[in-house]
């Protein structure tokens, strides 16, 4: 079923926490680096999204707890899978493999769910991650107009991810975790060119990072500013997640949802870290948080970011299960 | 195609909406290359920093978009244009509007495109080099995001009457909407605004033309809005600013009125229209509206009369500048103003002793304010690294002063490594500190993001630092923290360590860190915080600031492991949606075969002997170890031999004698849980009296999944189900006679013997309360008459059913004694009493309840939240002070 389709009748579940899941497994240096990276020149523990190549079985089996608890649409373990991110790593060479094995692991996994419950077909989001560099900001203060990354490099970084996703069959692009529209805003550019020159359509889903008090993202816009600025490109939905637990969330997402005329999702943290950079805020604590966004309707696509697990999403899909979705005040295809 | 039909939307980092409320949004002129002499000189001299100020003027004066225009042949564009919105893109007081990037230039429209966070304006495409072109143009603005203004401008050439403007607008508007899927709201069209009074007789309608293309468009164009550059309009009366600004009033007064919704415009000078003089308006408009033949001669003459009026431009407010010094520093900071900084710093400099405390006072104290206001969600991060840098100026400033002072011997500045540890690539908070820190005269080693330890302590001591810096914002790089601070120690490196970062904490450094490493580690929770840290470190107070430190999270320790057996909590509804759930359609509940209230006593003690729990006896006497293999034990294997024998030879003598009296008092009753978690027990079959209500408490730590969250009623069936369940009740003692002996021994300064005769008791009560519990499952109850159990299995608890006592883990609530009294009329039936403080006398008894459901089993309550603790008090009426103070050692007090 074609997931817009869907999205009016029911309320989609999106997965939890990769991150959170892999770091249960306590992974040495040598589990990420596999046979493959015996020998390469620096450390790799850390490297989530390498995980898809040296320990693909871990990765799939969390695609399969979420599905299990309820996740209509898993994420890939891409986060950080562009050529600019993995300079961390000295792997900038491997981002296309990482994005086409992650999409593969990950559409496995859907396929299989789809086929066990076909009256709920499962998706594939894609993860494109923010970098770790800014567009719109200077690292250095003395030298405010400096950049350490522009436009182009990060389009052609995503350019290269997104195909990865596509070919290894991913069913949506999720551009996320938005600390700069800058930087999304050439996710954007780079998925347009893609679909023109495969003469494609996938849908794509935005989420931004509301990461301050002052309700704004890291690069200072505000959250209308910030749906402004990705109005141009025809969006299956726009959003929140990360940073902020599902009550400090809410605000945010009330204000979008009542601006926006796509569909909305939110996927906040379990709470905010405590004093060890835990999340310890319980599914049953979350549960009656997103309840609250459920009851007033607010959303369309709901999971869960740091520190969430797949019994986090298994109350939470329980719980969707009961609402119905918002309904965008227009729907347009513009 | 179902278009949303919104209003031209735009943004900075803060929207502009352009609803058809808002009749004129104004666009600051002055940024343009073109329009403005000074602002050409400061971008060819790459004065950035003045040339940001003129944007900041702008905006300040009123601007609602600033228009930037780099098109100058001496200039090279796609860099000035990259260079410049970069630059106001720092400057969140800037940046907060949309930019409209003007350009005839290809290339530099797109260099712009390629820096603009928010949804901007291109100004301008248009027919002029074809279809095609335009097309591709336009296709390529709307994959960056931007509205766009369209010249009236077509192959033939600029639309110079009504017809051809009306012409070009609409085919443009045609192709862009049609052709290219451009939101009609983002197209805003520039119908040409022509100088007028230039002498020349086609020109005298430029005005009157724009005014009826523009209402034209807004009639026939649905949702595009109208533009122009409106200083073109007087181009005649260069020079002349009284009548050039009376014209663009007036002219903007018709415009406005035609449809036209934004314009290009100086704000800070922008006349009000009614403010114009009569006179002049009316020359003015004669010129034009087109209203004479001779209107340009009669206004020329006029004109001349008024040269040489020149009038301000409009007052931004600075009456914050008649502010003391001190504020004007913070006021300074808080804006990230940075032009009166240096005067201010000046002056502060003459009111302090040495030119360091104006950083320590007024400055930092400035900071401090943007910390706060940062912390509170008054402030955001481009707004604070603004901050940090009118702060390195003012810094800058002081510098010469500083170095000047050295001479005398005080030395402020030191060494600071900086590092974002090993596994983690974030880097932002880290640049803040390092940037606040070298502002106040530190010297900065940053070694940039996934610093592995090795390197830090190498660089450490190469550098001979006196401070090191480590920043992480992801969970795991707290144990790199840790582990790098154990590489310290095992060097034997007395470097002090500032910890900070997202998910840093001052309780994970005092835990965690501080207790690794004798130089010291201390916890830096924000930017402003690390220079007064820093320099306290270094200063001739480190060793008090090292103690206070120290003691500081010692304390924290030490709270912290109080409390740390403490867990997370669930609410209390929670805890109780998580119950522990029997079937109670599918479960067995066996009815009694004797209901109501039995008492008895037991004459021989012998058969209470082969009851007792002798390992638990052996405990009690501090010897650990299984009966009876505790015997065989090499370490106090003989001891227990010992203390075996002497125990046997009081407990015969007891028996023997009858020296204890053993009584006991039971009671089985019709029950049902009521609102979760109490028990009500009913008089008997037939009557629903309530005689007693046993309150339980509720399990409420967080569990993990498929765990319940128990409490007693558990195990009974609700009410509201309609099923008749039952629960016992009973009170034993073995203890009579038990002080009248043990005082004996005591008085024979034997007070072996008179311990002895104590723990025997204890023991006797205990096998008592185990024999009468086999008793009621195999007899009085009688739900499991073919039960046969060793005593090995009795003390394994592996019978159906538990008697859970008050005081004890599963329900800590002493005060459930009291129910129990009453229920069992316990002191006149066998003479039990309960002291003030819920003490049973003689001691040796023991009292509670009987669970016979085959799933009820033991549990410890642990800690409970304090929304129990309400319920509990309401539950047992009784005041939350009283409850707190019975429950107290269960109460979680995090």
């Amino acid at each position: 079923m074609n997931i817009e389709e869907n999205l009016k009748k029911r309320i989609l579940v999106l997965d939890g926490a990769m991150g959170t899941m892999i770091q249960n497994h306590n992974l040495k240096e040598e589990d990420y680096r596999g046979e493959r990276f015996i020998n390469h020149s620096c450390a790799l523990k850390g490297n989530n999204d390498l995980l898809s190549i040296t320990q693909p079985e871990i990765i799939k089996n969390i695609h399969q707890d979420y599905l299990e608890a309820g996740a209509d649409i898993i994420e890939t373990n891409t986060f950080s899978s562009t050529s600019v991110a993995m300079s961390d790593y000295q792997m900038e060479d491997l981002a296309y493999e990482l994005n086409y094995k992650s999409a593969k692991i990950a559409k496995e996994a859907t396929q299989k769910y789809s086929i066990k419950t076909p009256d709920r077909p499962r998706y594939v989001a894609g993860s494109i991650g923010p970098t770790n560099k800014t567009a719109s900001m200077s690292p250095d203060v003395n030298d405010p107009g400096f950049r350490t990354i522009d436009f182009d490099q990060l389009a052609v970084a995503y350019k290269e991810q997104i195909v990865g996703l596509i070919d290894g069959g991913a069913d949506i692009l999720l551009v996320e975790t938005i600390f700069d529209t800058l930087n999304a805003k050439a996710a954007l550019y780079a998925i347009n060119e893609i679909k023109e020159e495969k003469e494609i359509n996938i849908p794509i889903m935005v989420s931004g990072t509301i990461t301050d008090a002052s309700g704004r993202t890291l690069s200072g816009q505000t959250v209308e500013a910030f749906n402004i600025s990705l109005s141009h490109i025809s969006l299956l939905s726009i959003g929140f997640n990360c940073a902020l637990g599902a009550n400090q969330l809410l605000p945010y997402i009330k204000n979008l949802a009542n601006q926006s005329s796509l569909f909305i999702s939110a996927h906040p943290n379990a709470g905010l870290p405590n004093a060890f950079g835990e999340y310890d805020q319980s599914p049953e604590e979350m549960e009656i948080l997103i309840q609250d966004y459920l009851e007033q309707n607010l959303v369309n696509i709901i999971g869960g970011c740091c520190g969430t697990t797949p019994d986090h999403i298994r109350l939470i899909a329980n719980l969707a299960k009961k609402f119905s979705p918002r309904i965008p005040k227009i729907f347009s295809n513009a | 195609m179902p278009n949303t039909r919104k209003p031209l939307m735009l943004s900075g980092l803060e929207p502009l909406i352009i609803t058809k409320n808002i009749n004129f949004v104004n666009i600051g002129e002055r940024t343009n290359v073109t329009g403005s002499r000074k602002f050409l000189r400061l971008i060819k001299n790459e004065q950035f920093d003045e040339a940001v100020e003129i944007a900041r003027d702008q905006v300040l004066g009123g601007a609602q978009i600033i228009d930037v225009n780099m098109d100058e042949g001496m200039i090279d564009g796609v860099k000035a244009m990259t260079t410049f919105l970069n630059l106001i893109a720092s400057e969140p007081d800037i940046a907060r509007v949309p930019v409209m990037i003007d350009s005839s230039k290809w290339e530099i429209i797109e260099a712009g495109l390629k820096v603009l966070q928010g949804k901007g304006i291109v100004n301008s495409i248009s027919l002029k080099e074809g279809e095609p072109v335009f097309i591709n143009q336009a296709k390529t603005i709307k994959k960056y995001g931007a509205a766009v203004v369209v010249m009236a401008f077509d192959e033939k050439g600029q639309a110079d009457s009504l017809k051809r403007r009306i012409e070009i607008c609409s085919r443009s508007y045609n192709i862009l909407v049609d052709k290219v899927g451009f939101q009609p709201q983002d197209i805003i069209f520039d119908p040409n605004i022509f100088p007028v009074a230039t002498g020349i007789e086609e020109h005298r309608k430029n005005a009157l033309d724009f005014f009826g293309a523009t209402k034209w468009i807004k009639e026939n164009l649905p949702y595009a809005s109208v533009s122009g550059g409106v200083s073109n309009v007087s181009f005649s009366f260069r020079g002349n600013n009284t009548v050039r600004e009376a014209m663009h009033a007036s002219f903007l007064y018709h415009a406005i009125q035609h449809g036209m919704n934004m314009g290009i415009v100086n704000p800070t000078l922008l006349e009000v229209y009614d403010e114009v003089p009569k006179d002049l308006m009316n020359y003015v408009e004669d010129v034009l509206l087109d209203r004479r033949d001779d209107a340009t001669e009669r206004l020329l003459d006029f004109a001349e009369n008024l040269v040489g009026i020149k009038k301000k431009g409009k007052k931004l407010d600075d009456s914050w500048r008649n502010e003391d010094v001190y504020l004007r520093i913070s006021h300074s900071l808080v804006k990230g103003i940075d032009t009166f900084i240096e005067l201010d710093t000046e002056e502060a400099r003459k009111n302090f002793k040495k030119p360091i405390e104006v950083i320590e006072g007024p400055l930092m104290d400035g900071m401090n304010v943007v910390g706060n206001l940062f912390g509170e969600g008054k402030m955001f991060l481009p707004q604070v690294v603004k901050s940090a840098r009118v702060m390195k100026k003012a810094v800058a400033y002081l510098q010469p002063f500083i170095e000047a002072e050295k001479s005398e011997g005080k030395q402020f500045a030191g060494k600071i490594l900086m590092a974002t540890v090993k596994g983690d690539v974030h880097d932002i908070g880290k640049n803040i500190v390092a940037i606040v820190l070298s502002c106040n005269n530190y010297e900065i080693i940053d070694l940039g993001v996934m610093v592995p330890p090795e390197k830090i302590i190498e660089i450490a001591l190469k550098e001979k630092v006196d401070i090191i810096g480590l920043s992480g914002l992801i969970t795991p790089s707290l144990d790199e923290m840790v582990f790098l601070v154990k590489e310290l120690e095992k060097k034997k490196i007395k470097i002090p360590v500032l910890i900070g970062g997202a998910t840093t904490s001052k309780l994970h450094t005092a835990i965690k860190i501080a207790p690794n490493y004798t130089g010291l580690a201390v916890h830096v929770n924000d930017a402003s915080k690390a220079v007064p840290v820093a320099s306290t470190l270094l200063g001739k107070n480190k060793s008090i600031f090292k103690n206070t430190i120290l003691d500081e999270y010692q304390k924290l320790r030490d709270d912290f492991f109080k409390r740390k057996v403490e867990k997370r909590f669930i609410s209390l509804d929670s805890a109780r949606a998580n119950k522990f759930k029997i079937n109670w359609k599918t479960t067995k509940i066996v009815k009694p075969n004797k209901l109501g209230i039995e008492v008895l006593a037991i004459e021989d003690l012998s058969i209470l002997k082969d009851h007792i729990d002798w390992t638990q006896f052996f405990r009690s006497w501090n010897i650990y170890g299984k009966y009876p293999d505790i015997f065989n034990q090499e370490v106090n294997g003989n001891e227990a031999k010992e203390l075996f024998k002497d125990a046997n030879l009081i407990l015969e003598k007891v028996i023997k004698e009858k020296l204890f009296e053993a009584k006991g008092v039971f009671g089985i009753f019709p029950a049902n849980s009521v609102n979760h978690d109490d028990i009500e027990v009913y008089k008997n079959d037939y009557s629903n009296q309530v005689l007693g209500k046993l309150i339980t408490l509720r399990q409420q730590s967080k569990k993990p999944k498929g765990v319940p969250n128990i409490a007693l009623s558990d195990f009974i069936a609700p009410k509201e189900l309609n099923m008749k369940d039952y629960v016992g009740v009973f009170c034993v003692s073995a203890g009579f006679g038990c002080d009248e002996l043990s005082k004996k021994y005591e008085v024979e300064n034997d007070d072996y013997s008179s311990l002895m005769v104590k723990s025997i008791a204890d023991r006797l009560v205990e096998a008592f309360a185990e024999y009468l519990h086999k008793m009621i499952r195999i007899k009085y109850w009688g739900y499991n008459k073919k039960e046969k159990l060793t005593n090995e299995d009795l003390i394994k608890e592996r019978y159906i059913g538990i008697r859970p006592a008050p005081g004890y883990p599963a329900c800590p609530d002493h005060l459930e004694k009291e129910t129990i009294w009453k229920i069992l009329d316990v002191e006149n039936n066998i003479g039990v009493k309960l002291t003030e403080s819920m003490a049973m006398w003689p001691a040796a008894s023991v009292s509670g309840y009987y669970f016979a459901n085959q799933e009820a089993k033991y549990f410890g309550l642990g800690k409970i939240d304090k929304d129990q603790v309400q319920s509990y008090s309401l539950r047992r009426k009784i005041k939350i002070e009283m409850a707190k103070k019975w429950l107290n050692p269960n109460i979680n007090d995090i």
